[in-house]
């Protein structure tokens, strides 16, 4: 980033008398009614994290049946409640709050805006979070149950389930409806809220990135909307969107449902890049390389992502035409990200590096991410893909995207800012132990799933052949290993928002965005009241 | 346009806001009310009240948080800038909904050209449904009653003509507020809102004619689905956005707004004519063609 701040004239202290007051209520209510995007961002970081651990309990259970073949601890109607709302739960609640928490934190102090562009639609766009969530776990008390249809909410078994599938329903609804707003939220802040002299290519990536996210996100959570819309309509007003008899076509649902399934996955992964892109020039000591070229990667990753929807269904009958079609658009995606993974990768190429937690998320990141993407390259390919539909090959592959891409790049980010937003600085060494557990764990579960979907295990399935069983004891005993190790990471957190050493005012030398550059650490609670005017 | 400044710079200080307690209220809102249609749907008892116990909850917060945001403005709390802030605000919310009735026209779309005609295929025709011919407005092959399709050239044809009236007299009184002539603006916006009124009475009674003389209901398969669910969110939208006009005509007669301040009357113009415009997709594709 080339920006420097003019420091003549100005200073960001303006409104002393803001300090230490926020904004009249206190106690609870000051989280409730609160407008400032630092409290907004970390409420949304607390309920992604709990979140998370909801989530990976589910998985817990997943894994837990799995360990031995055949029917052990839960039946299969539960099982198949568990997947799904580990899915929808840890996509909905965990991953994608968890980046707009960072967003609400970064993107004011990077681009030297005073707040988010509305500060109180952001309030509400947290808000509905939580009693979404808790209209998606209502489900589980009703007769019947949660939906148990996996978190694609495919019909016609969307419409045959009970009670729970209308409270799902809803809660995507509502999700949706936090999404959009937080979403115009950012597109607003980015492009109305830059201070003098942040013209667009000078933004930092993570700005970047989000910016094409949030469009991402305005442009397909409401078509979302329109198809949990249609599946309630076709289960209580008798229309037949997805039933043949009535001209209908439940493959109708799939090309809806992936039309945002599949930008909603880059919706998951461009804010993670973001992170990373921020990461690694700061522990290289260098400037991101390549910048303008990863901004165009980027918006090419997002155009591209509206044309390849229908690589989640080749087996679902499609005319050759149509699989060509997609197979090669979704090949072709190779192409933006081979870009950024380069770019990474040469910015480190000569870097003066340094290897701390955050810088270690940031590389294992590289790795597995990478992997991810080529096991989505060999998906792409319609002969294999027919094999491998529905095995667990593609769990494999999902989750090194969405495990090892966004949650570790969420970690990157957590260990990166902590000491800027807190003034605190977490233990190293503990934080490191978290990174290699987390690895090695990581690859216990997901590496050997590989091996099992080759093999021609399905996913969505409570039990399995024997042939099956030396795999998925490996794979469970790593989830479990996974979850302890997770443990440490809570442990490290608590400890360092108790206790934490005092962090300096820059304990990355290499960070070289405003917040770090032009702030104080840990950040007042009110930033650019006044913008800084670059140069 | 005096508006449509790229670079609003550079106001001292953005109006940055005070908290609220009225967002969480419309949270807790939305939560009674899907629990309340859950329980309807599913006949449960409750149903309504849950709903109704949301909706008013809903209404007092709207009023609440319009009011503050209305009193400020009125204050001349916001300059250009928020403005600016307003308007991208505004412009990407009406995208979002036009791509939530993409959806619905996708769906439209999906069955005319690809599931009707292949459940006339030859495989389907020999092994599922003999004797079922592609054609639209079909309700599909396992719909036994007789119906009659909404003809283009009725009561819809007078709608779009409303509708694309509605859009000209917005923009009069656009041009009034712009050149402050109060008593032109104010009479156009009636005018514009009585063509919304009429719009929807004319809506119901077409409903009405479905129902009762074309046997034409939401259950009547694919046709009945896109038809209704199309045409019946436009509905809702419209509704939606003669409620705003009301306000802004309220608002007008308070004598708010000025020449050159006045976003809230513009958005709800924006509003208007995207509603319009995804009127005459549905007259064209599902009345029409």
């Amino acid at each position: 980033m080339s920006a420097v701040v003019d420091t003549h004239g100005h200073g960001h202290d303006h409104g002393h008398e803001h300090h230490d007051h926020h904004g009249g209520y206190s106690g609870v209510m000051r989280w409730i009614t609160t407008t400032n995007h630092k409290d907004i961002g970390t409420l949304y970081l607390w309920f992604a994290g709990i979140m998370f651990f909801a989530g990976g309990m589910m998985a817990l259970v997943i894994r837990a049946e799995l360990f031995e073949p055949g029917l052990q601890l839960v039946n299969p109607d539960f099982f198949n409640q568990m997947t799904t709302m580990h899915g929808l739960i840890m996509i909905f609640g965990a991953i994608m709050p968890a980046f707009v928490g960072f967003a609400n934190w970064q993107i004011p102090m990077m681009i030297g805006a005073p707040d988010m562009a509305f500060a109180r639609l952001n309030n509400w766009s947290f808000w509905l979070l939580p009693f979404a969530a808790t209209l998606l776990m209502l489900s589980f008390f009703t007769p019947g149950g949660a939906p148990g249809t996996g978190w694609t909410l495919y019909a016609p078994l969307t419409v045959q389930q009970g009670i729970g599938m209308d409270f799902t329903i809803f809660a995507v609804h509502i999700l949706g409806m936090s999404s959009i707003l937080g979403s115009i939220n950012i597109i607003t802040t980015i492009l109305n809220m830059r201070a003098p002299g942040m013209t667009l290519m000078k933004m930092p990536m993570f700005c970047w990135t989000w910016l094409i996210t949030a469009y991402l996100l305005v442009a397909v959570m409401p078509v979302l909307a329109g198809a949990v819309t249609m599946t309630l309509t076709d289960r209580h007003f008798g229309t037949t969107f997805f039933n043949a008899a009535g001209g209908g076509d439940p493959v109708l649902y799939q090309h809806i449902f992936w039309f945002f399934g599949h930008p909603e996955v880059y919706v998951i992964a461009l804010p993670a890049f973001g992170v990373i892109s921020q990461v690694i020039p700061a522990f290289s000591r260098k400037p991101l390389f390549g910048y303008a070229s990863m901004v165009y990667a980027t918006a090419a990753i997002a155009i591209l992502s509206f044309i390849v929807w229908a690589h989640h269904m080749y087996t679902v009958g499609m005319p050759v035409t149509g699989q060509l079609f997609f197979m090669y658009a979704t090949t072709l995606i190779a192409v933006p990200t081979g870009v950024k993974v380069f770019n990474w990768v040469s910015t480190m190429w000569k870097g003066s590096l340094s290897f701390e937690t955050p810088m270690l998320f940031a590389i294992g990141f590289l790795f597995l991410f990478t992997l991810g993407g080529f096991t989505g390259l060999v998906l792409s390919l319609v002969p294999i893909d027919i094999q491998l539909q529905d095995t667990y090959y593609v769990v494999a592959h999902f989750h090194y995207v969405m495990v090892a891409g966004a949650m570790f790049s969420a970690f990157a980010g957590i260990y990166f800012w902590l000491p800027k937003w807190t003034g605190k600085m977490y233990n190293e060494t503990l934080g490191q132990w978290h990174f290699w557990l987390t690895l090695i764990f990581f690859n216990m579960i997901f590496f050997v799933q590989h091996f099992l979907g080759m093999a021609g295990m399905p996913r969505r399935i409570p039990y399995y052949p024997l042939m099956f069983e030396t795999w998925n004891k490996i794979s469970s005993i790593g989830a479990f290993g996974f979850a302890v190790s997770q443990l440490l990471f809570l442990y490290n957190l608590f400890t360092t928002l108790k206790s934490g050493a005092q962090a300096p005012q820059m304990p990355w030398e290499g960070a070289d965005s405003l917040d770090w550059t032009h702030l104080p650490t840990p950040v007042p609670y009110h930033t650019w009241e006044t913008p800084p005017v670059l140069k | 346009m005096a508006q449509s400044a790229t670079t609003p710079q550079r106001q001292a200080h953005y109006a940055v806001p005070s908290p609220m307690p009225w967002p969480i209220m419309g949270a807790a809102a939305l939560f009674l009310m899907a629990v309340g249609a859950v329980f309807l749907f599913n006949g449960r008892h409750g149903g309504w009240v849950s709903i109704g116990a949301g909706f008013l909850l809903l209404l007092y917060m709207m009023v609440r948080w319009f009011g503050d945001v209305i009193r400020e403005s009125e204050g001349g709390k916001y300059g250009r800038w928020e403005d600016v802030s307003f308007r991208w605000g505004m412009s990407w919310f009406i995208f979002s909904e036009v791509m939530f009735f993409g959806a619905f026209f996708g769906a439209l779309f999906w069955v005319r050209q690809y599931s009707v005609p292949d459940l006339a295929s030859i495989e389907s025709n020999a092994l599922l449904w003999p004797g079922f011919g592609s054609h639209w407005p079909s309700a599909g092959p396992g719909f036994m009653e007789q119906f009659s399709p909404m003809a283009a050239w009725g009561v819809p044809a007078i709608n779009t003509l409303l509708l694309l009236s509605s859009g000209v007299t917005v923009t009069i009184a656009h041009w009034a507020l712009k050149e402050n002539r109060r008593g032109q603006l104010i009479v156009f916006m009636a005018l514009t809102i009585a063509l919304g009124l009429t719009f929807l009475g004319l809506q119901m009674y077409e409903y009405g004619h479905a129902y009762h003389e074309l046997n034409l209901k939401l259950s009547t398969g694919a046709y009945g689905s896109t038809f209704f669910m199309l045409t019946g969110f436009h509905g809702f939208h419209v509704t939606c956005g003669a409620i705003m006009l009301s306000v802004i005509l309220g608002r007008c007669i308070a004598g708010h707004f000025t020449p050159d301040h006045h976003f809230g009357f513009e958005g709800v113009a924006w509003y208007w004519h995207f509603v319009d415009v995804v009127w005459l997709g549905l007259f064209i594709f599902v009345y029409w063609l």
